[in-house]
């Protein structure tokens, strides 16, 4: 089930330059993504699947159009309003997991809380409760540099859900993990939207991890060719 | 967690070049805490000199005598509030090499013009006044040697022989005096002038120089003026300075102490700057990725700035601090050492300041760049650069 539009891309276009050289990746790009929705984009590497997950997650800016979340637009927000915007709103999974090597897994997943104002002991109740729902708890003080592949990017789910925020996006999230680790992945993803109501859009060239989405996009040279699951 | 606790994290993850950084500012810190209160304790004098004090001493040079009559004639000038004589004895204890700063004195005189400067027991002063034979020593110097009040101690001059030809004087020690102020000198030993005077061989009423106290810091030209004008034109001419010009000039006969210190100092310092700026530039570029992640968690990018600067801060005033602790201790241990001949070394409250100054400076310095760099480093860019 998918409830009310949650993203709006109006007629967004995203260019470099390169040296002399431009560049167009995106022209005239226009999509909706719901609230609730699980959205996998597929697509040859060099497509734009990155690029568009950080437009999404307003990382990077588009050359024209219009990004609108939850009615209100966000691209011609400024670099601090977007900071604060993303750390509301926005999760993040990498495909290498990006976490802190300094740090254990608790203190990797309470880093997003360090941006709210939450109590420490706040903090700690809610690091607690997302290292249960990715089954971590007995690993809370382990550094995630002895921990396995799958394991980290559990602890990277868990840090990307313990500020609660609506989306979760993901770009290639299974790409560096064997085929069991993914599985339980992408049902750790399926659970989030599905139990927990995240929307989530998830960006991956495995064809078999589209089949836990609601939804698929084909994105090639720019443009999307939509194909529906339940066909 | 706090901020605080990811700087610590980042600061110490790669601990071997955490501990040689450390240990570059500790030392550096180490040289300038010790070498500063060395200079400290060498300008003490001058430091501590005393506005409203004045030394005459003879035109050719200081080496040369004035006569004792001299005294009676300036204490007249309007202006001055006391005058002693001193006389230079060139005393050493049973060694040549052991020296001991001895100055013949009027005991009464010396404590009008000194007095605000030496802290000694009213009973062993008074005892002191009693024995001609009496002298009144420094605590350093009693601490060197041992001697302890009632002791009976011979002392030598390489300058002066007695009546009989012996060059040794016995003295009883009647007081030990120390500073009013921590940093004061107390390496001298004070003996009666008359009894120098009435058993020395040389003959004369000679005295080396006078110390003078005046009753008004403002008067110190205008009595400077009267005074050696008095003795213009006779056998001997006089020259009045103040005391800190005075001391000033003293510590100048022993070289460019000063420059010496402040250029190693520099050295230093400068070589503290290198490394640690190389090491934080390191460090922040390694960390260009997780920089990229922390920005696009939602950290803003001044909150990062601030965090690779308090890096800067963190190591800068970890290093200076343990620098400056050990400077300390050590600077304590030589002057429990009873060899050491200089007064009390110690890390002033104005050498800490200037210290702490300096990790100030150093810290931005070494931290402004890659905090600059980490404020505008791009997401985009960062991540994929991993
Ligand atoms: N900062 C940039 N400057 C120039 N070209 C870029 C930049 N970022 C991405 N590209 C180019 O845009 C295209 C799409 O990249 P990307 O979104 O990473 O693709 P995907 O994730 O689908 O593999 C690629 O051809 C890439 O070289
Ligand atoms: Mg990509």
């Amino acid at each position: 089930m998918t409830g009310g539009k949650l993203y709006d891309l109006r007629g967004v276009s995203k260019s470099f330059t390169k040296g002399k050289e431009k560049i167009t990746i995106f022209n005239d790009l226009n999509m909706s993504i719901s609230e609730g929705d699980f959205l996998a984009i597929m697509g040859p590497s060099g497509s734009g699947k990155t690029t568009l997950l950080n437009l999404l997650g307003g990382v990077d800016k588009p050359t024209g159009g219009e990004i609108w979340f939850d009615d209100s637009r966000v691209d011609n927000l400024s670099e601090s309003q977007l900071a604060k915007w993303r750390a509301n709103n926005i999760g993040f999974i990498f495909q290498f997991y990006n976490l802190m090597p300094m740090l254990n897994a608790e203190r990797n997943v309470e880093l997003p809380l360090l941006l709210t104002k939450l109590s420490a002991k706040e903090r700690k109740k809610n690091v607690a409760a997302a290292m249960e729902l990715v089954g971590l708890s007995d690993r809370a003080k382990h550094m995630t540099s002895e921990m396995s592949g799958g394991q980290q990017q559990r602890v990277a789910i868990a840090r990307a859900i313990v500020s609660d925020p609506k989306l979760i996006l993901c770009d290639e999230p299974t790409g560096d993990l064997d085929r069991k680790t993914a599985d339980e992945i992408l049902s750790m993803l399926q659970l989030l939207n599905r139990e927990f109501g995240k929307t989530i859009v998830m960006v991956t060239h495995d064809p078999s991890a589209a089949n836990y989405a609601k939804r698929v996009l084909h994105l090639d040279k720019g443009e999307f060719v939509e194909k529906d699951l339940v066909a | 967690m706090s901020d605080l606790y990811l700087v610590y994290k980042n600061l110490t993850r790669k601990k071997l070049r955490f501990f040689l950084t450390l240990f570059a500012i500790f030392i550096a810190f180490l040289i300038y805490g010790a070498l500063t209160a060395f200079d400290t304790a060498l300008n003490a004098g001058v430091e501590l000199s005393a506005d409203n004090r004045l030394v005459t001493v003879n035109k050719i040079n200081f080496t040369q005598p004035l006569p004792i009559s001299y005294v009676r004639k300036v204490e007249t000038i309007k202006g001055i509030a006391a005058v002693v004589p001193l006389n230079w004895f060139g005393g050493y204890y049973k060694d040549p090499q052991q020296q001991v700063l001895t100055f013949a004195v009027d005991p009464p005189k010396l404590m009008a013009v000194y007095g605000d400067d030496l802290a000694i027991d009213e009973d062993h002063y008074k005892n002191w006044l009693k024995n001609q034979q009496g002298i009144l020593v420094g605590k350093s110097v009693a601490d060197m040697y041992g001697w302890k009040v009632g002791d009976r101690i011979p002392l030598n001059s390489n300058i002066f022989s007695k009546r009989d030809g012996s060059t040794s004087w016995e003295f009883d020690v009647e007081g030990i005096y120390t500073g009013k102020r921590p940093q004061a000198d107390t390496n001298g030993v004070y003996i009666h002038y008359k009894y120098f005077n009435e058993t020395q061989s040389f003959g004369g009423n000679y005295i080396g120089w006078m110390g003078i106290k005046t009753t008004d810091p403002a008067l110190n030209e205008q009595v400077i003026k009267t005074l050696d004008e008095m003795f213009v034109n006779t056998p001997f001419e006089t020259e009045t300075v103040p005391e800190k010009a005075f001391n000033k000039s003293f510590i100048a006969q022993l070289g460019n102490i000063g420059l010496i210190i402040s250029s190693v100092v520099f050295a230093a310092f400068f070589i503290i700057l290198v490394i640690v700026g190389f090491s934080m530039a390191l460090a922040i570029r390694e960390r260009t990725g997780e920089i990229g992640v922390m920005k696009t968690l939602g950290f803003p990018s001044q909150r990062i700035f601030k965090m690779v600067l308090m890096e800067s801060f963190m190591l800068t005033f970890l290093g200076g601090s343990i620098g400056l602790l050990v400077a300390t201790l050590f600077l304590g241990f030589l002057n429990e050492a009873p060899q050491f001949p200089i007064a009390d070394l110690i890390l002033t409250k104005g050498i800490i300041l200037q210290a702490v100054g300096v990790m100030i400076v150093l810290s931005l310095i070494t931290g402004i760049i890659p905090a600059v760099n980490a404020l505008k480093l791009n997401i985009v860019t960062a991540l994929s650069r991993r």
